[in-house]
């Protein structure tokens, strides 16, 4: 009796064992889950550290008012959240903001779709001026600004020399409250505009030719074969682009700093910069939490919505 | 068996050999904010000779933007490798740092020999609870100056701005000439935060910045701060900066009075060397060119003539400065070095009897007029701490701007300081 209990029970360890072998061999197969054992962690510890954790305190510490010393005690409930619903600067950043992505959607990204048509072709007049749309891109986004703020200057600058040019005197643009924003959209779409081009153009050149041919032997126009054939094949392309754009566009900061610093007097802003300047420089840890959280929750809309609306058959 | 031998040895030699190098070197790091090339020089040169004097302690000299210093500190003094030594404009910043527990006290060291060496009321502007948490080095005050050149071509006599009213004169005056009447840097936000901190000095003096520190009285919403930022709208309404001060930072306002642009730059006494280094020519205006006056009275202000506003700047000690950091400050702060710093004309030294030898007369008056002032007010937007004070930069800019009323204004900082 007891040798035969002793056998069964052997046998369904052994049989356990060998199931589990089993699935893991079927599992495993080509290496998959050999590859995740070994390579999932560090990502997934990277990730954890620097991307959920400080997500998750930032949440935390948007109910608590923070100066960044010492203990975090002070619990103020959603006072903070109430304090930025009714503050003037932080709504003219949500504005400025949504202002940047207008621009970034509807001037950028069809300016680069041009350029990008026109220059997708071989030659050398096009890699030319295709090197120089893209050069903008190269710069570092604080001496872009640094650049552009010598541009603007109403004194010295090339703003001012051609304003001197027509017989007039010049704004200082970086200046005037009402001005000072615009100024900073068009150096962005100046520094952006290249790096979508250069997607649209990659984009263009894996279109197959024979189907543009085919539309042409059909006696299709130029314009026709545009936007019939290429835009249609381009469109996983334009999404990309419309999503970078998108995410740039919440995150702009570098360029502002130097150019502006979000002035004059607060009419500049972004979000992030309004994080920076109201929270951190300020000391109120727990305030500028709560901007970030804001920002996530604007970002996690978009990415969200982006995926419902854009891949709806990718969504699975 | 050689396994065992050969284990514990080099745990004993890689000890010896850490020990050696602790007992060689104690290194003191040292964060300023000082731009300007002879100043640091001149530190550095301080620096090397108490190296000399103090075989094994090497001084390690950094340096940060004035408002990236400002913006990082927090986060610095926080983290591991924070330097020993930090520049510290005392008021309400440097009582958040105390208070959280990340400097260290030097009470021990400051008590009797050295304190003696300093002056009291500077001594006092790093003192918190009886406890000193820091060691002064320069005081300062704000003022016009002023342009002799662009004065005599506009007629206008400096003499005469007494004044609020009289400096609106002088503006129209200058306007008049075709000559920019002030220079400011109103990217900075700080520098226009002196006007509407200086008007209320003139009309509510020390009584009204207590009541409303101490809620004792009227806020910072009361009639004093309302009307101060009325007359501050008065003098803005005239256009009387530069075109584009809003976008101008502080250095390029300095560049732009040091290059004759402008008549007038109201600002510390520092801006007599900021001035010069940010000029085209690098040497600015010259002695015999340069003028100074002080912040013009308010007719019917409560405040005393005499009233200063200005800063009481110097050094604190994170929470793990080393012995050698506080020697080395002591040194660096003593009466031989800073009467050199004096005669230099780079700041003005509080160390007792430094002042003596200052042959820049600007700095000498500046010296005397601190030392007969009751009421020496610091910087409001350090003294209020970095939210109140950076809301105060922010309604001066936004009164210049005309984009808010004086009232809002007030209420604007009330709100901010009864938050804080």
């Amino acid at each position: 009796m007891k040798t035969g209990l002793g056998l069964t029970e052997d046998l369904s360890v052994d049989l356990a064992a060998r199931r589990w072998r089993a699935w893991w061999r079927r599992a495993n197969r080509h290496g998959r889950l050999t590859t995740m054992v070994l390579f999932l962690p560090p990502a997934l510890l990277l990730f954890t550290i620097f991307v959920v954790i400080p997500i998750g305190e930032a949440g935390f510490l948007g109910f608590f008012k923070w100066n960044g010393y010492g203990e975090v005690t002070n619990f103020v409930g959603t006072q903070n959240y109430e304090r930025l619903a009714g503050n003037r600067v932080f709504k003219s950043a949500l504005v400025n903001t949504g202002l940047v992505i207008a621009v970034s959607l509807l001037v950028q990204l069809p300016l680069a779709l041009g350029m990008a048509l026109l220059l997708a072709n071989k030659g050398p007049a096009a890699y030319i001026f295709r090197t120089i749309f893209f050069l903008p891109f190269i710069l570092a986004e604080v001496a872009t600004g640094l650049i552009w703020r010598f541009v603007y200057d109403g004194e010295f600058g090339l703003v001012s020399s051609i304003w001197g040019a027509l017989g007039a005197e010049a704004p200082f643009v970086l200046a005037e409250r009402g001005l000072a924003m615009y100024a900073i959209l068009v150096v962005v779409v100046w520094k952006f505009f290249g790096f979508h081009m250069m997607l649209f153009i990659a984009g263009l050149q894996n279109i197959p030719r024979e189907l543009i041919e085919a539309a042409q032997i059909d006696g299709a126009s130029r314009w026709k074969v545009t936007f019939y054939v290429v835009l249609p094949l381009l469109k996983p392309t334009i999404m990309l682009s419309m999503f970078f754009a998108v995410l740039g566009s919440l995150q702009l900061f570098d360029l502002i700093m130097p150019l502006t610093g979000g002035g004059p007097s607060n009419s500049s802003q972004t979000i992030v910069t309004y994080l920076y300047q109201f929270g951190i420089v300020r000391l109120r840890i727990g305030f500028g939490s709560a901007v970030g959280v804001v920002l996530f929750f604007i970002s996690l809309a978009f990415a969200l919505a982006y995926r419902r609306n854009l891949f709806p058959h990718s969504a699975r | 068996m050689k396994k065992f031998l050969v284990a514990p040895l080099a745990v004993a030699g890689w000890l010896s050999l850490t020990q050696g190098l602790a007992a060689q070197e104690t290194v003191v790091k040292w964060l300023h904010i000082e731009a300007n090339p002879p100043i640091v020089a001149a530190w550095e040169q301080v620096a090397r000779d108490y190296e000399a004097a103090n075989p094994g302690v090497k001084i390690e000299m950094q340096f940060l933007e004035n408002e990236a210093y400002k913006a990082k500190l927090t986060t610095i003094l926080q983290s591991k490798d924070r330097p020993d030594v930090f520049y510290s404009w005392g008021g309400g910043v440097f009582e958040a740092q105390v208070e959280a527990g990340v400097l260290r006290n030097i009470s021990d060291e400051m008590r009797g020999d050295w304190e003696n060496t300093l002056s009291p009321a500077a001594v006092k502007a790093f003192t918190l609870d009886g406890e000193v948490y820091g060691a002064p080095m320069l005081v300062s005050q704000v003022g016009f100056w002023y342009n002799k050149d662009l004065f005599a071509k506009a007629g206008v006599n400096a003499e005469e701005i007494a004044t609020w009213d009289d400096l609106l004169a002088a503006v129209d005056a200058f306007k008049a000439a075709g000559i920019t009447p002030i220079a400011a840097g109103g990217a900075d936000k700080w520098p226009l935060h002196f006007y509407w901190t200086h008007l209320a000095i003139r009309l509510g003096g020390q009584a009204a910045f207590v009541a409303a520190t101490s809620g004792s009285g009227d806020g910072f919403d009361g009639p004093v701060f309302v009307k101060s930022g009325e007359l501050w709208q008065q003098l803005t309404q005239k256009e009387p900066f530069q075109r584009g001060y809003l976008a101008n930072t502080y250095p390029e306002a300095a560049g732009i009075f040091g290059d004759g642009q402008a008549a007038m730059h109201l600002m510390g006494n520092w801006d007599y060397n900021v001035q010069r280094s940010n000029s085209i020519n690098k040497e600015g205006l010259s002695d015999d060119v340069l003028g100074w006056f002080p912040f013009p009275e308010v007719a019917g202000g409560a405040g005393k003539s005499t009233d200063t506003l200005g800063g009481i700047n110097g050094w604190i000690f994170s929470e793990s400065a080393s012995d050698e950091a506080v020697d080395f400050i002591r040194y660096f702060l003593s009466k031989e070095n800073q009467t050199a710093m004096g005669r230099e004309g780079y700041f003005i030294p509080v160390a007792k009897g430094s002042a003596g030898e200052m042959k820049n007369p600007f700095f000498q008056r500046i010296s005397q007029n601190i030392a007969a002032s009751d009421y020496h007010q610091i910087f409001y937007d350090q003294m209020l701490g970095p939210d109140v004070g950076r809301v105060v930069n922010d309604i001066s800019t936004d009164l210049a701007a005309g984009i808010i009323s004086p009232v809002e204004a007030a209420e604007t900082v009330q709100e901010a300081w009864l938050d804080k």
